[in-house]
């Protein structure tokens, strides 16, 4: 049920990473600046907007699932979340990477921006013992909803908090709002934005699709040993 | 239905007078914290402490203090089968909330009371900080008193509780602690206390208890529901 409509949109996702990717090393121009390295840019920095907003997706789905008790929304908020920390994994190396080659060295303690990732990446990382030392399912999922809103709040607070333990002398290095980048690099930076966010919705919708098939399946060996009941043919993923 | 501000007072005499009587907490916190001055003592080889290095092992060891009281809170709920009574009685659950809250920080002003003088026998050549310090410190238990209360009555639900509140509580309170030791560094700066970004730092504590507060309040009563 949740596998209609994969097949399209992992096609879209694949074209537009393809496009995006081609913009990057044959449309976009050089750094004046940092050369070729800046390039990593594109895929570091759209990789971090979409892991915070799928973080604040997750909140906004697990404030759904508390409102409306329904286990759906909680296995799409676990799924965003869950998604978002592996996203999280791939901009703290991104972004370690860049920060070598353009500053020298692979972590920087006076960047507020790197060090509120790292705090909020530590933050949903406790998600997972969390959830999981709890063991009754219903009890699981409503804890779950309510860390999810409580890290939900805890984002924009942390971001202000570190940005003004800094001196605010450093420099920013890029500045992603308009007006910092030229119209060919902003371009292609909102074609990677959107590749990247398409790419997290194809993952989200695929895990959503293992996680339903699996409890299924689960469903159906147990009707297989139990004697059949009438239950709904409507499955839930299960978080398990 | 009881009114909340009756529960409330009854859930909190219930609670001071339990720590009273059997002094669970509050002299192990203390205890801690004191030991642990000792070994920053040894540590860091100083005698004395200002400015950054100050603030840090006064707010390190008063949260790892708090964490002990944190871990403790609501145990006695669980084995006791306090969640089942709070349940049954008609009261609205967010009077325990608040009167849990407002037992920590209890705890914790009392903790205070105990560990920061002796901090400042220690380490502070002045105590011309203590006065201005206090506001610092009482916000900042006010948020600890919001999240500690909010995550400690979800860990005991699970399997490691003691390992769990302190794994979710500390990267919850990155920014308390980010605005609190901002506040004490020039308090307990060497040539006597300075208020650079003073008011700044209060305000984010205050926004950060008003925002912590607000959602503990909102959740908590989906944490009881069973």
């Amino acid at each position: 049920m949740y596998g209609k409509g994969l097949r399209p949109l992992s096609i879209a996702t694949v074209v537009a990473l393809a496009a995006a990717f081609s913009l990057v090393f044959f449309y976009a121009p050089l750094d004046a600046d940092q050369g070729f390295i800046q390039k990593i840019f594109y895929l570091h920095v759209p990789l971090a907007i979409v892991a915070l907003v799928g973080f604040v997706i997750g909140g906004v789905f697990a404030i759904l699932h508390l409102r409306r008790g329904d286990g759906r929304w909680d296995a799409y908020s676990y799924v965003s979340i869950h998604m978002s920390v592996i996203f999280g994994v791939a901009v703290l190396i991104t972004g370690a990477i860049w920060a070598k080659a353009s500053w020298g060295h692979w972590w920087v303690w006076n960047e507020p921006t790197l060090v509120s990732f790292l705090i909020v990446f530590l933050m949903y990382a406790t998600y997972y013992p969390f959830r999981y030392a709890i063991e009754d399912r219903d009890r699981q999922a409503r804890y779950a909803s309510v860390f999810a809103i409580a890290a939900g709040a805890f984002v924009p607070l942390n971001f202000m908090a570190v940005r003004m333990a800094q001196s605010l002398v450093h420099p920013r290095v890029f500045a992603t709002t308009d007006g910092g980048l030229p119209g060919s690099m902003m371009l292609t930076f909102l074609a990677c934005l959107a590749a990247v966010a398409l790419l997290w919705v194809t993952l989200v919708k695929l895990e959503l699709t293992a996680k339903s098939a699996s409890g299924q399946l689960k469903r159906l060996r147990r009707a297989l040993d139990a004697p059949p009941s009438g239950g709904s043919p409507r499955i839930a993923p299960e978080v398990s | 239905m009881t009114p909340s501000p009756i529960a409330f007072k009854a859930i909190l005499a219930k609670d001071l007078r339990a720590e009273l009587r059997s002094l669970q907490s509050l002299p192990a916190m203390a205890l801690f914290a004191v030991t642990t001055f000792v070994i920053f003592r040894f540590g860091l080889d100083r005698t004395s402490l200002s400015g950054s290095l100050a603030s840090g092992v006064l707010w390190a060891t008063l949260l790892f203090a708090a964490l002990l009281g944190i871990n403790r809170l609501f145990v006695a709920e669980r084995e006791e089968g306090g969640f089942d009574a709070i349940r049954l009685a008609p009261i609205d659950r967010s009077a325990l909330f608040a009167a849990k809250a407002t037992a920590l920080l209890v705890y914790l002003l009392a903790l205070e009371l105990v560990v920061v003088p002796v901090f400042a026998i220690f380490f502070l050549d002045s105590a011309a900080a203590l006065g201005p310090l206090v506001a610092v410190l009482a916000l900042a238990d006010l948020g600890l008193a919001a999240t500690g209360t909010l995550i400690s009555s979800m860990a005991v639900h699970s399997r490691a509780r003691d390992l769990l509140g302190p794994l979710v509580l500390l990267p919850l309170v990155v920014p308390l602690m980010i605005a609190a030791t901002g506040a004490s560094e020039p308090l307990l700066a060497a040539g006597g206390p300075g208020y650079h970004r003073f008011g700044t730092w209060l305000a984010v504590l205050c926004l950060y208890d008003l925002v912590f507060l607000l959602v503990g309040y909102a959740v908590f009563d989906f944490l009881l529901e069973d």
